[in-house]
């Protein structure tokens, strides 16, 4: 890695290292302990740091065959995209940037069905690199499909947020995806339905405010960044310093506002507990 | 030649302390007015008030933001940024309405919900989301009217309704204008330019189907109100609570998606 390559990665504000999986980085320096470590040890270590359990934000594709059986992902509504409403500046140009290459993530989600220790789940999985994780229109769309996917086929519905929160980009439009995700989400819990929300880092803003805190069961990734307003428009704002590690998911825990964290290299297991423990996938 | 109003125009006027505020609304448009206060849990919030009335003698459910009419004012209600006991509050008046089976009407008028460590501490997302999550469920009929400056998820919490209308110079956006610019441009002062783009007069969201009605502002507004709220709560109440639900969620379900908002 080139020494202009570290200054863009430590640029970051979210303070984790984005590009990780570029195949020219054969190492990496870790963020938090500074250790230089191999990218394919951290890669067959569920992207956490060996040494220091810094947690590197994962790939969808990747978060995705972290959880499931193998090979058992069908994706839904990848054609679901957004389509610049307000005719915002550079918008459509930039939609069509992140959808040219090999990228194959055309939004800040993705969604469909798979299994979990043979139990099927609807699963959507945000990418905090997408244009921030922001929610527009298509992220706002596939989520509630999937929810209504999820009602109608009897199955849970496990959803791992990462957003920056709404997409500015779509003013209004992107806003009122919180109504419409957490309509879709009420209705597919009165049917019954079991949804988990996955908290990992960061989910702020439009989303944590909306369908991220809805969820019957709340887990959160160790040290994720969750609020509604972020720490630079607090202190910007109202001129507050805030302690240290607040709005992290240990004070949340602390503070009665998730269930659990969990280990990344447990959350398998631990969704698999819970969907076993709810009766799932038995008829 | 008068020049055409721009959207900040909109802004401004949608921010002027002389605007009517809550108590105008309440006294002008029910009866017999009952505050009702506190969240239950941890506090009562100054910005967001509630309580019952009777609307041509009929009960309702009143929920809305409060702004002061100056500095002095505008500190103790904490310029109309709501807090999660203030949500909560909202929440619960909400619930007590479905229970009694009152239509609830909620007055929009805020900057925002309130950035700050105690709101954040005290849960702001959870609380938002589960006041959006309320009214998508609620089993009695529900209007919001904008009648100020609607911003971000702090409006939009007590606006998730079955009827949304905004008065003709007020705005309903994703953020304050100067916040937008702020994130976009990294410059607050940008504001201006920023109104042109979001989309955010009422005239813009009717076209974009994101309200169904705009309020022409000026004399006689409030008889314009009365027979607006009374026009829609008359064909509300005619739906059982299970259609009145399912009718909610099909309205938002259409909303944004291409099909509705290509004009």
């Amino acid at each position: 890695m080139e020494l202009k390559d570290i200054f863009t990665l430590r640029k970051n504000q979210w303070g984790n290292i984005k590009n990780i999986g570029n195949k020219s980085d054969s190492e990496v320096e870790c963020p938090d302990c500074g250790e230089v470590i191999d990218t394919d040890i951290i890669k067959g270590n569920y992207m956490v740091c060996p040494n220091c359990k810094h947690y590197y934000t994962m790939s969808t594709r990747r978060r995705i065959n972290s959880i499931v059986d193998s090979d058992s992902f069908r994706e839904l509504y990848s054609d679901i995209v957004s389509y610049d409403p307000l005719k915002f500046p550079n918008y459509k140009n930039k939609l069509k940037e992140l959808n040219s290459g090999k990228k194959r993530d055309r939004e800040a989600v993705v969604t469909g069905t798979a299994c979990i220790a043979g139990i099927p789940v609807c699963i959507g999985v945000m990418d905090s690199r997408f244009l921030m994780g922001s929610m527009g229109y298509a992220v706002g769309e596939k989520i509630v499909r999937l929810a209504e996917k999820a009602s109608s086929s009897d199955m849970p519905l496990i959803l791992f947020a990462a957003s920056g929160g709404a997409r500015m980009q779509e003013g209004m439009f992107s806003l009122m995806q919180m109504s419409r995700t957490t309509a879709a989400i009420e209705k597919f819990k009165a049917q019954g339905g079991l949804y988990i929300s996955y908290l990992t880092h960061p989910t702020t803003g439009g989303v944590s405010a909306s369908f991220a805190f809805l969820g019957d069961i709340i887990i959160a990734e160790p040290k994720s960044l969750i609020c509604f307003a972020g720490p630079r428009v607090i202190e910007q704002t109202i001129g507050q310093k805030l302690p240290e590690g607040f709005q992290r998911a240990e004070y949340l825990l602390e503070h009665g506002m998730i269930d659990m964290i969990v280990d990344r290299r447990d959350s398998r297991k631990m969704l698999e507990k819970i969907l076993r423990v709810h009766g799932c996938g038995k008829k | 030649m008068k020049k055409k109003k721009s959207a900040y125009d909109s802004v401004c006027l949608a921010r002027d302390k002389n605007r009517p505020g809550i108590y105008d609304y309440i006294d002008n448009l029910f009866t017999d007015f009952i505050e009702l206060r506190g969240d239950r849990v941890y506090g009562d919030d100054k910005s967001m008030i509630g309580g019952i009335a009777l609307f041509h003698k009929k009960p309702v459910t009143i929920i809305g933001h409060r702004k002061g009419r100056n500095t002095e004012e505008n500190i103790e209600y904490n310029f109309g940024m709501a807090s999660p006991w203030g949500y909560r509050k909202g929440i619960r008046l909400m619930e007590q309405a479905e229970r009694f089976g009152r239509p609830v009407i909620t007055f929009i008028d805020t900057p925002g919900a309130y950035p700050g460590l105690e709101a954040e501490a005290n849960g702001q997302a959870v609380a938002i989301a589960e006041s959006i999550a309320c009214m998508s469920r609620l089993k009695v009929p529900t209007i919001a009217i904008i009648t100020g400056e609607g911003c971000s998820g702090g409006a939009l919490a007590i606006a998730t309704a079955d009827r949304v209308c905004c008065l003709e110079n007020s705005i309903y956006t994703i953020l304050s204008p100067e916040g937008f610019a702020a994130i976009l441009w990294k410059d607050a002062k940008r504001a201006d330019e920023a109104s042109e783009l979001m989309g955010l007069t009422a005239s813009e969201l009717h076209a974009h189907g994101i309200i169904d009605d705009v309020i022409k502002e000026g004399d006689g507004l409030y008889d314009r109100l009365d027979r607006y709220i009374r026009k829609e709560l008359s064909v509300l109440c005619r739906y059982k609570p299970d259609r009145l639900i399912e009718k909610r969620y099909e309205k938002y379900k259409a909303m944004t998606t291409a099909e509705r908002t290509i004009e």
